[in-house]
């Protein structure tokens, strides 16, 4: 089901902005045939009793269809097995995230920005279906009722499909009755997800698996160090392939056509391209880290200054000083960046799992030279992304765009190999981390002094005037700036570094290091003052969530017995995008002098939990991606700035048999629903770097666990 | 020169470059989507198919080498072992994104082809070479398990 054209006439629509309760008079031109029943931008219901949510988030794993189709569902008093999700168009007046401003998925918002937008979808659309059903059978509304898909006054009962028709004709609620927390029905329950069947047999197509008739394969070849140009072309070879079609060059690289993606490879690798490096970065990781280190020494701009910070470490018990380091890391989606783009005329059709979906779509609309609303987008599962399909300068459409446009003559599936996608950057940027820490006597944290330093994801970007504030980009000192603890002599300062190696947000972006510094450096710090690690944290935290995950996650684990020989616990707690997670990792020491991490007991409070199976799936995910990079993530920068790793043999994943077993405790909360995309992957790495340190008396400063410096 | 083959049961031919990988032979020319593509280097396991019964990477394996052999992928794999798995993993949504999820079912029905009754050093064995970037590795092992329980009962 596709409602691009039915509502392409409300662009722009005031009334229209959060999604509901269209003017009555436009109503009629919304619905579409297969729907006789369309309320509002989100709910569409048939004839054959089938609800079709239309998911205005992008489904990349983290469960939004799902979510954003039961929260529809409960108000709605519809049956589970009548629920079919659709992916929304490109529209930010019908489908914006009402965080952003436009349409996109980050910030683990999907389920905290739609919460109140869709009970509200869901439940005017049962109140239209009830006034339908009392008006028929000429009783009172109030005494109609609806269960599980049917819709009841006394023996006599109606599909929603028998009321769809009649429903369409009556004035939407502006403000209909939404339920309370105990006549929920599906919120809080475990419902199977929306998306399972198709996955588990082949048949769910991702943008990869779009077929176009005529349509050719296009591969690109980038310069081989960031901010490298394309000086000149010698095309022959490529083009002697059998099944090479063309190659153009564009801004970011060579593209070869071909007539399937064997022979485009093959062309590829035939490409003879002299490369001006004159721009590019030609600094090594090692040298990136010398200078961020040497800009960490000095206190750069204030973020945080509470009380008298050098005066508390001068008159200290005890001190501790650390440097950190965290290096570049790729995303890896498994489905490596792609898109399917067809030019007629001057329409232009996109294939896509667009994280961004209007602004990517503008910015293929710009390579075509058309205007915006001539480009449509057919959004589509998404395998992965973990933040790397959106960036502030839509960097993956504006490429696929200017490759599709180079060659007009036929559809174009523009697809990038592993060896584009670990190589072309938007890394989650390298950072440099030095903190001075502070005790008194009896063993209380009397200062705390942080200083960052890395590159900014926004400064120089159409976010930059959202995000930055005061001079600060706050994605770079989230965690670090406000945590959940209070110390009375606290400082943070925060050094912007430059490099054109283009950083990105990684799930969950600043969190990545600052939860890595904060818990790793507390737990040393609580060590050297003889405190417990959980109930040392309890005592410094101003957060009554927080110290909540903490003490269930305690219980969990049954925090306090000794640990098997050889192994030992480690804890740590963080705050993230509104969510707070707990961890306790079991680890012991595997032959090859690497942590092995046994189980992780978690516990999370997002809030009203709409999903449990997708927030337990989701602390699972976050800890199996945390912890796979903590152990090897390492993305380095050789001699002359060259990406040293190609691909998932040398930028290596976690496997099944490292896998730990996780335990998680959702917290039944009454708080307004936050994400669970990322808030599982902050706590674990230093979790499992605590328990290392009781384990082995080692403080792992460096990551990767696997980096040298570490063995 | 073509190249003549059995896929999911059926005949199958190539006309084309009889180096050309499996993997691209299945999606580019025949549209056979559930295959995917991860790496092309044999690391993720996403590609994974059934040669003559036997799990194989087909982004490394020359369609060229198959002449005369059996092909299965995702979907042609069937029968009580195949449905089991399906089942297991749609019981306890082991998909997050799911575009490595075909491999891993693959992988799966090869272990449990082999071994019906997989010990958990069986599952790693067997398993270790499909990666999941979203991590979903307790699901899918329990799903293995489940899905062995289930055929053993129906047996």
């Amino acid at each position: 089901m596709n409602p691009v054209a039915t509502r392409r006439q409300f662009i722009g629509s005031a009334a229209l902005v959060i999604g509901l309760a269209l003017p009555a008079g436009r109503r009629a031109a919304v619905a579409a045939p297969a729907a006789p029943f369309s309320p509002n931008a989100f709910v569409r219901i048939a004839e054959d009793d089938t609800v079709t949510v239309i998911i205005k988030h992008v489904e990349f794993g983290q469960g939004p269809s799902t979510g954003l189709s039961t929260i529809v569902a409960d108000e709605l008093d519809a049956d589970w097995g009548q629920m079919r999700m659709a992916f929304a168009p490109a529209n930010d007046a019908l489908y914006k995230n009402l965080q952003f401003g436009t349409m996109g998925t980050g910030g683990s918002t999907a389920m905290a920005n739609s919460w109140m937008q869709m009970r509200n979808a869901g439940a005017a659309a049962r109140a239209m279906l009830v006034e339908a059903a009392a008006r028929r059978w000429r009783v009172p509304a109030t005494e109609v009722t609806v269960s599980r898909g049917v819709v009841s006054h006394g023996r006599r009962k109606a599909r929603f499909g028998e009321l769809a028709a009649a429903a369409s004709r009556l004035p939407v609620p502006e403000k209909p009755t939404l339920k309370t927390p105990e006549q929920w029905t599906l919120i809080g329950k475990d419902t199977p997800k929306l998306d399972s069947v198709s996955k588990s047999d082949g048949s769910a197509i991702f943008t990869l698996d779009i077929m176009r008739p005529g349509m050719v394969n296009a591969v690109i070849l980038h310069p081989p160090a960031f901010g490298g140009r394309v000086a000149a072309v010698d095309k022959a070879a490529a083009l002697a392939v059998p099944g090479v079609l063309a190659v153009e060059t564009i801004p970011q690289g060579v593209v070869v056509y071909a007539e399937g993606t064997y022979p485009a490879l093959k062309g590829r690798a035939a490409l003879k391209v002299d490369w001006d490096l004159s721009q590019a970065e030609t600094r090594s990781s090692e040298t990136l880290i010398k200078v961020w280190a040497a800009a960490a020494a000095t206190p750069g701009t204030q973020v945080e200054a509470s009380g008298d910070v050098d005066g508390a470490l001068k008159s200290a018990a005890k001190t501790i000083e650390a440097q950190y380091v965290f290096p570049y890391l790729a995303h890896a989606p498994m489905e490596p960046l792609d898109a399917v783009i067809e030019a007629k005329g001057d329409r232009v059709d996109i294939w896509m799992g667009s994280q961004w979906q209007v602004g990517e779509t503008q910015a293929i609309a710009k390579a075509f030279g058309v205007a915006p609303d001539k480009a449509t987008l057919h959004e589509q599962f998404a395998g992965g992304s973990f933040g790397r399909r959106a960036t502030p300068n839509m960097d993956f459409a504006a490429e696929a765009g200017a490759a599709a446009a180079a060659y007009r003559d036929a559809p174009v599936k523009f697809a990038w190999t592993r060896e584009n996608d670990i190589q072309g950057g938007r890394y989650r940027p390298l950072f440099v981390h030095r903190l001075r820490g502070g005790i008194d006597a009896s063993g209380e944290i009397v200062a705390w002094d942080q200083v960052l330093a890395g590159q900014s994801i926004v400064i120089g970007t159409p976010l930059e005037a959202v995000v930055v504030k005061d001079g600060v980009d706050s994605t770079m000192v989230e965690g670090a700036s406000e945590s959940s603890y209070a110390w009375p002599n606290h400082r943070v300062g925060v050094h912007v570094m430059h490099s054109v190696v283009p950083p990105l947000w990684w799930r969950s972006v600043g969190n990545t290091h600052t939860a890595y510094t904060v818990e790793t450096f507390l737990d040393e710090m609580l060590a050297l003052g003889g405190k417990d690690p959980v109930a040392g944290r309890l005592a410094r935290m101003k957060d009554a969530r927080a110290k909540a995950v903490l003490t269930r996650v305690a219980e969990l684990a049954d925090w306090g017995r000794a640990a098997p020989a050889g192994h030992a616990f480690g804890v740590a707690m963080h705050k993230c995008f509104g969510t707070y997670v707990a961890q306790i990792a079991q680890v012991s020491r595997r032959a090859d002098g690497l942590p092995r991490v046994h189980k992780v007991w978690c516990a999370v409070d997002c809030g009203v939990p709409i999903n449990p199976n997708v927030i337990r799936a989701q602390m699972e995910g976050g800890i199996g991606y945390g912890l796979g990079h903590a152990l090897y993530g390492d993305l380095k920068l050789g001699d002359g700035g060259r990406v040293q790793q190609s691909n998932f043999h040398d930028y290596r994943s976690l496997r099944i048999e490292e896998m730990p077993d996780v335990e998680v405790a959702v917290i039944l909360s009454q708080e307004k629903p936050t994400g669970v995309g990322e808030p599982g992957l902050p706590p674990i790495a230093p979790a499992v770097a605590n328990a290392w340190r009781r384990l082995t008396g080692r403080a792992v400063r460096r990551l990767p666990f696997a980096h040298g410096d570490n063995a | 020169m073509s190249t003549d083959f059995v896929l999911n049961g059926k005949p199958a031919s190539f006309a084309g470059d009889p180096d050309t990988p499996l993997l691209w032979v299945l999606r580019d020319t025949l549209h056979l989507t559930g295959t995917k593509y991860g790496c092309g280097v044999a690391q993720c396991g996403a590609c994974t198919v059934h040669l003559d019964g036997k799990n194989r990477r087909s982004c490394v394996t020359a369609v060229g080498s198959v002449a005369g052999r059996s092909v299965t992928t995702i979907e042609g794999a069937a029968g009580t072992t195949a449905d089991a798995l399906k089942r297991a993993w749609i019981a306890i949504d082991v998909p997050q994104c799911g575009f490595c999820q075909s491999g891993q079912i693959m992988s799966a029905l090869g272990l449990l082809s082999a071994r019906p009754d997989p010990s958990d050093d069986d599952i790693d064995h067997a398993m270790t070479g499909n990666i999941c970037r979203c991590a979903t590795y307790l699901r899918i092992r329990q799903a293995i398990k489940d899905a062995a329980a289930s055929t053993k009962a129906a047996a």
